[in-house]
């Protein structure tokens, strides 16, 4: 079994703390795991990568190689939009946060901001499967928008293929958040997990 | 959680970055102090070890700048303490004059000099390959592939550096040292050592052409070890139709792309982890396996060229063999190096047609058009933001062509619309004050125009004190702008001497930046960036002064004033005061000001504040010629 998961955003997402998730999560799980990040003006609002690779024989290389991803979870739409010629192939499953951060350029009105169903129409033509969900929204009524991220990887281990489910997610939280603030942790999990299984929306 | 990456058994599998494996591996060899001074990709290896410092036996210290740091640790090579220094490439520029003295000095105590170079520059100023300097100054270079290597490698640096008694260097990478993996830790050894300067000794450079022999004498010695390493290898066919020959993280990408390409039958992969010097006898052993030869490396053709030197002191008995590589311009020479640059290389050597090229042709197609670059900007609440403000208005009020000699740090971004582009130079670490210095006496010369230097706090102690000394000496006519945010923010909130705490937790006199332009009998101002009318003011009157003047904007930097507990303000855009596009201010705070925290609502037409972002700082309140910025 080799793994390919690529979380993708903008800095201050949470990007990087959601990739050590799964990759704390994997090693437990005794899977051989490699991620590779790139954060470098990441605090400055420049995009965020992280490659989550999870194998159950040798070790593999920080990045994915080309079209090799099998999931992208996208926290922000543009972001996700952007790296799909690199990294997608048409069985590629896209999970994709609704809410744009819109960089700066945009919000001047130099250049314009892709259509939300533009992309939405880009990743369903050209993938496995796009689910779209308004993780940011939810977050904001369960709390801080930062849980956004938190729904994402509820989302993500609600996807038959990917190695890892929410129980895993939920043993390894108690490593990483003080006890105050896992039971928030748990309930966006548990969100983000819902999203998938009764939503299911996409446009195929 | 966090201590087990300190426990003191081994055999444990545990999740780590490549520059934890760094750290952790420097702990299982014994080392006792380590010092450093803070840069991406490098900084995480000296936050690690003062965590470790909390319950283990050694001193952690973020030194002033990277030459204090390396001859700090070297003290307590010195006197019997095995140590570390750890810093990005552009630091191995500054601590070389003292390594290139070192060097032939000799050392006690295992010392190690960690580089971690940042290809592409994706956090720096600059792009380059440090491994020059362990070739200029002659001394053993060690670079791991992967994070268990990073680990298990610094075990030999340590035991190579004390037998032949001389520093040894460790380079990583960005891709090695902010890769996360899992590692096997070893056992951590008890700390027996007490720190002692045997006074029959003596460390220094003379006589000069004797120590020189003597460093290349040591040198030869680590060639001896190397050729025996285990962490050159080859591997692949007998006598492939390649043999791609790579150092560092690339070796994985390139394991990987032989894979992909099912070239395993075609291609062999000599991997070499010890690159200086460079392990003769062994290399020419496999160089007779084929006759072409791939390099793949980053960032310089260090490899490629040292190698191709070596071959041509055999090429009698080897015979005649092509090299491919960045010579060749089958590899690039500028740039982080991707598993694709390596699969289209080896495709293209190959005559094979990538089957993914046609779906990526095609969402290249659906895609290219409406996805723009995202620009950089300073965070929301951040105090540059308000400074640059002050500093383009006052600029601008002064209007005789004023301009802004910039230095290293998030307020290097002041040469783009962020900081509306207020920023004309960026080079070191204190260079910007040097220019300051040549401005300053430019006026003989018929140069009028007025130049605002910008340093950062951790900037000003690195290395702006001794040029603004300079200006001093030589009256040359120089305003600095300190931009006092109270912490190395850039690379991530680092304690520095005018902060006041140490990296270990100790509190600390913080050294005063205002006293310390005071005892050179400097004018001084300080205001803050927040009050941006105040601030321009002060700007404008310090502009029309003369001599060297110091201007100190000071206002925490907003990642820490969010984490200390926050904002005072909810902000709100009014929609009645707001009048969108007839305003007449061609959408001032969106088109000019450029916060993250304030948009455009495409359906009202209007200003409005996206409450994911905004922070709630309230100095845009200022810009809006309507007042429609409110706070709450």
């Amino acid at each position: 079994m080799l793994f390919n998961l690529i979380i993708t955003g903008v800095g201050g997402q949470g990007n990087v703390l959601a990739s050590q998730i799964v990759g704390r999560t994997a090693v437990k799980k005794g899977m051989r795991v490699t991620i590779g990040e790139t954060f470098g003006l990441s605090q400055r609002g420049g995009p965020v990568m992280s490659h989550i690779r999870l194998s159950d024989h040798g070790q593999t290389g920080p990045l994915i190689p080309p079209c090799g991803a099998h999931i992208i979870l996208g926290l922000e739409p543009m972001e996700t939009l952007r790296i799909v010629p690199s990294y997608g192939n048409q069985h590629t499953i896209y999970i994709v946060n609704s809410r744009p951060i819109y960089p700066l350029n945009v919000i001047a009105g130099e250049v314009v901001y892709p259509d939300l169903q533009t992309i939405q129409n880009v990743l369903t033509t050209i993938s496995g499967r796009l689910y779209w969900i308004e993780a940011t929204k939810h977050a904001l009524q369960l709390g801080p928008a930062i849980l956004m991220n938190m729904i994402m990887l509820g989302a993500l281990c609600a996807i038959d293929s990917f190695p890892l489910n929410r129980k895993d997610f939920d043993a390894v939280l108690p490593d990483i958040f003080p006890a105050t603030k896992c039971k928030l942790n748990h309930e966006a999990l548990a969100i983000g997990e819902r999203l998938i299984q009764s939503d299911r929306i996409s446009f195929d | 959680m966090m201590n087990t990456i300190f426990q003191k058994n081994g055999g444990v599998r545990l999740l780590l970055q490549g520059n934890e494996a760094i750290a952790r591996g420097a702990l299982e060899s014994g080392v006792m102090f380590c010092a450093g001074y803070p840069g991406n990709p490098s900084s995480e290896i000296i936050e690690t070890l003062a965590e470790a410092a909390k319950t283990l036996p050694l001193y952690v210290e973020w030194s002033v700048n990277e030459k204090v740091a390396i001859e700090a640790a070297t003290a307590a090579s010195f006197a019997g303490c095995r140590a570390l220094v750890s810093m990005k490439q552009n630091g191995v520029n500054v601590a070389s004059d003292f390594l290139t003295n070192l060097t032939l000095s000799g050392t006690h105590a295992g010392i190690v000099l960690i580089t971690c170079d940042d290809p592409s520059g994706i956090s720096s100023t600059n792009e380059e390959d440090a491994r020059w300097f362990a070739k200029l100054a002659d001394i053993p270079l060690l670079e791991p592939a992967t994070p268990q290597e990073a680990l298990d490698m610094m075990r030999m640096a340590f035991d190579l550096s004390e037998q032949i008694k001389n520093i040894v260097m460790f380079r990583s990478v960005s891709r090695l040292s902010h890769t996360r993996s899992d590692v096997v830790i070893h056992h951590l050894p008890e700390i027996s050592s007490r720190a002692f300067f045997n006074i029959r000794q003596s460390f220094h450079t003379f006589p000069v052409v004797a120590k020189h022999k003597q460093r290349h004498e040591k040198l030869n010695q680590a060639g001896d070890q190397f050729e025996i390493s285990e962490y050159n290898t080859y591997t692949g066919p007998e006598h492939p139709e390649l043999i791609v020959i790579t150092s560092g993280c690339v070796y994985m990408y390139v394991k990987e792309a032989i894979d992909m390409l099912h070239l395993n039958e075609n291609i062999g992969i000599l991997k070499i982890a010890t690159t200086w010097p460079l392990p003769k006898a062994f290399i020419i052993k496999h160089l007779q396996r084929s006759n072409r030869f791939l390099f793949v490396e980053e960032v310089d053709p260090f490899l490629e060229e040292n190698i191709q030197v070596l071959y041509a002191t055999a090429a009698g008995q080897l015979g005649i063999k092509t090299f491919f590589g960045k010579s060749s311009g089958h590899i690039p020479f500028c740039g982080e190096l991707t598993p694709s640059i390596v699969l289209d290389c080896l495709a293209s050597l190959f005559n094979i047609k990538r089957p993914e090229i046609q779906f990526q042709t095609h969402a290249l197609t659906l895609i290219q058009d409406i996805t723009p670059l995202r620009e950089f900007g300073f965070c929301p609440g951040c105090p540059h933001r308000g400074s640059y403000y002050a500093i383009k208005t006052a600029l601008l009020w002064d209007n005789r062509d004023g301009f802004v000699s910039g230095d290293i740090g998030c307020y290097t971004m002041g040469i783009w619309p962020t900081g509306f582009n207020q920023v004309k130079s960026v080079h070191a670490m204190g260079s910007g004050m040097g220019l300051a210095c040549g401005y300053g006496k430019l006026d003989r010369f018929g140069f009028q125009q007025p130049v605002i230097t910008v340093c950062g706090d951790s900037t000003f102690f690195h290395a702006a004190i001794p040029a603004l000394i300079n200006a001093k000496f030589n009256q040359a006519d120089a305003f600095l702008v300190v931009l006092d945010n109270n912490a190395t923010a850039m690379t991530g909130f680092q304690p520095h001497p005018g902060t006041s705490h140490t990296v270990m937790g100790n509190k600390t006199e913080p050294v005063d930046i205002e006293a310390i332009c005071r005892a050179m009998n400097i004018p001084v101002s300080v205001a803050d960036p927040y009050e941006m009318l105040e601030t321009t003011k002060v700007v404008y009157r310090m502009l029309q002064e003369c001599g060297v003047r110091v201007l100190i904007l000071r206002r925490k930097c907003a990642l820490i004033q969010n984490k200390e507990g926050g904002f005072p303000y909810t902000m709100k855009v009014d929609i009645h005061r707001c009048r969108g596009e007839s305003c007449g201010c061609n959408r001032y705070c969106n088109r000019i000001f450029r916060c993250p925290g304030l948009i455009w609502d495409e359906n009202a037409k209007k200003a409005l504040i996206d409450e994911v972002i905004c922070v709630g700082c309230g100095i845009c309140a200022e810009i809006c010629p309507q007042q429609a910025i409110i706070r709450l």
